[in-house]
């Protein structure tokens, strides 16, 4: 059984169908990519996975449980953590209350405190900045804390909106290490990109979004080879 | 110099009410960025709490204040869940209006309830006067204790909401309500912390007011929480130490108005000074925007 399974989802704002039928799963251990063009439905399909968004029709599977009408603020609890589109790290707060506040559903305080000293050790920056209000970081450095962030919670699977938007190419690099250092440890990813190749360089499997349809899917190495992907997102 | 040092420190005491009034304002504003025109009627609400459980119950003045606290913050919660949550994704301009109209529906709900009579309010304070000065300077117990009660206040506000976890959700809320969610925050549970929260503060705020100023009508608590809304604005909306300082401030102009320039216009001074203030610092005074790189 896949661990998250979107079926048949459907999804409006307003009079706009932003989503028109999507269906895709993701199993345990996996890193999966969905890409597609700006306006295909990729933060649309994230958001509404994880309770932002309530879909018109279909469902949301995690782990056997239908979350589709499950608030937002719970289905982190169940294991799902979200790193949104343009990192939203809250700028007044420091970068400790940031992660603080990534572990605000846990009740274990010895447990959250190990997991911060390993969320240190993964991005030591965070650590020299701990006590910086998050809004003076860079922007690479606002994504290292939004990705610490939801790591706080300890998820089982993580949700990520383009975390290599606007990085300057050295960031990037050490976006995709860190997704794929996350995924070797054992969680779960969900991973949302414009940067296609990059994401099929990482990921297990990929789904093609466009206009709110998936096109195309399967192996992120045999989509890579795929004609019509290379010339429409690998850019060859 | 002595009677100037009494119009400061009464003018300080004013200001401390003004001070816990404008808490209310700029917490809602901050987190559910609205403007709740009906805050300052929850002020008569407590008011009128505090004088029933004291005359017509007879209870001790803490236990009224209590009563009042209690009243203030479920009628506070009460008044959010009802008017404005529906109304949560609407225009700011139709919840604007609503809290208007909540505000009309309390006052008029108090006409029908307790009269248009005006009530005198016996103060829940009973501390003697402080005289220095040989006599020159006379700090009645309302005085000192709107003071007290506001530095207290403000100590134990600021310390929830740099300590606890709710705090930090409402400091979180306040910037950004759906990355709030995606950490596991109930927002419109917070919502309704800060209601209840503004609210008890405004119960303190009017039984200090009725205690120091001791005429109790349903129109009561609209003109100090218009001033409070002043304070607040003028302090930097959204901030807690800019509704102290904004508060403080305006008590002492108002009061220094009133003694030296003249009593019938030191509203209109006070609501002069906030127009430079705006024009020349647009947030007031505390208000910042920290710039997120992107």
């Amino acid at each position: 059984m896949a661990m998250l399974s979107v079926n048949n989802l459907q999804v409006h704002y307003g009079m706009i169908q932003a989503i028109k039928d999507v269906s895709f799963d993701v199993n345990e251990g996996e890193v999966i990519a969905l890409i597609g063009a700006n306006g295909a439905g990729k933060t649309t399909i994230l958001h509404t996975i994880s309770g932002l968004l309530q879909p018109t029709r279909g469902n949301v599977m995690f782990e056997g449980k239908d979350i589709t009408k499950i608030p937002a603020h719970k289905i982190v609890s169940l294991g799902m953590a979200h790193v949104p589109e343009g990192r939203r790290v809250f700028a007044q707060l420091s970068v400790l209350e940031n992660l603080k506040l990534g572990a605000y559903t846990r009740k274990d305080k010895t447990e959250m405190e190990e997991t911060l000293k390993m969320i240190y050790q993964r991005f030591p920056r965070l650590e020299e900045r701990k006590n910086q209000v998050a809004g003076t970081l860079s922007g690479g450095e606002q994504q290292m804390l939004a990705m610490g962030r939801a790591l706080m919670s300890h998820p089982k699977i993580i949700l990520m909106d383009e975390p290599s938007m606007g990085l300057s190419p050295i960031f990037v690099e050490e976006v995709f290490k860190i997704i794929r250092d996350i995924s070797a440890e054992g969680t779960t990813v969900l991973l949302v990109e414009q940067n296609a190749k990059k994401a099929l360089t990482i990921a297990d499997r990929a789904y093609v979004l466009e206009t709110g349809n998936i096109i195309l899917q399967g192996d992120a190495k045999k989509l890579m080879n795929d004609e019509s992907v290379k010339k429409a997102y690998l850019g060859e | 110099m002595s009677s100037f040092f009494s119009y400061l420190i009464n003018g300080i005491s004013l200001g401390s009410i003004y001070a816990i009034i404008a808490l209310g304002y700029t917490m809602v504003y901050g987190i559910a960025k609205m403007l709740n025109f009906a805050h300052g009627d929850v002020i008569m609400v407590g008011s009128y709490m505090a004088f029933l459980a004291m005359g017509s119950l007879g209870l001790p003045p803490v236990v009224a204040v209590l009563l009042a606290v209690v009243v203030c913050t479920i009628l506070g919660i009460t008044i959010e869940k009802i008017a404005y949550k529906p109304l949560r994704k609407a225009p700011s301009l139709a919840v604007l209006i609503t809290a208007i109209g909540v505000s009309y529906f309390l006052q008029n709900t108090a006409l029908l309830v307790f009269g248009a009579n005006t009530k005198m309010f016996t103060s829940v304070i009973k501390l003697p006067p402080v005289i220095l000065g040989d006599g020159g300077v006379n700090i009645s117990g309302e005085t000192q204790v709107a003071i007290v009660v506001c530095i207290i206040i403000m100590i134990v506000l600021t310390t929830f909401i740099k300590k606890t976890k709710a705090g930090q959700a409402m400091l979180a809320v306040s910037e950004d309500k759906g990355a709030a969610e995606l950490m596991g925050v109930n927002v419109n549970g917070t919502i309704s912390l800060t209601f209840a929260i503004g609210s008890a503060l405004a119960a303190i705020a009017g039984v200090l007011l009725c205690s120091a100023y001791p005429t109790l009508s349903p129109y009561t608590g609209s003109m100090p929480g218009i001033k409070a809304f002043v304070a607040a604005v003028f302090g930097g909306i959204g901030s807690i130490p800019g509704a102290f300082i904004g508060g403080i401030l305006l008590g002492i102009i108002e009061n220094m108005s009133k003694a030296y320039i003249s009593s019938q216009l030191s509203d209109a001074i006070v609501f002069t000074v906030l127009i430079i203030v705006l024009l020349v610092k647009p947030t007031g005074i505390l208000g910042k925007k920290i710039n997120e790189k992107v």
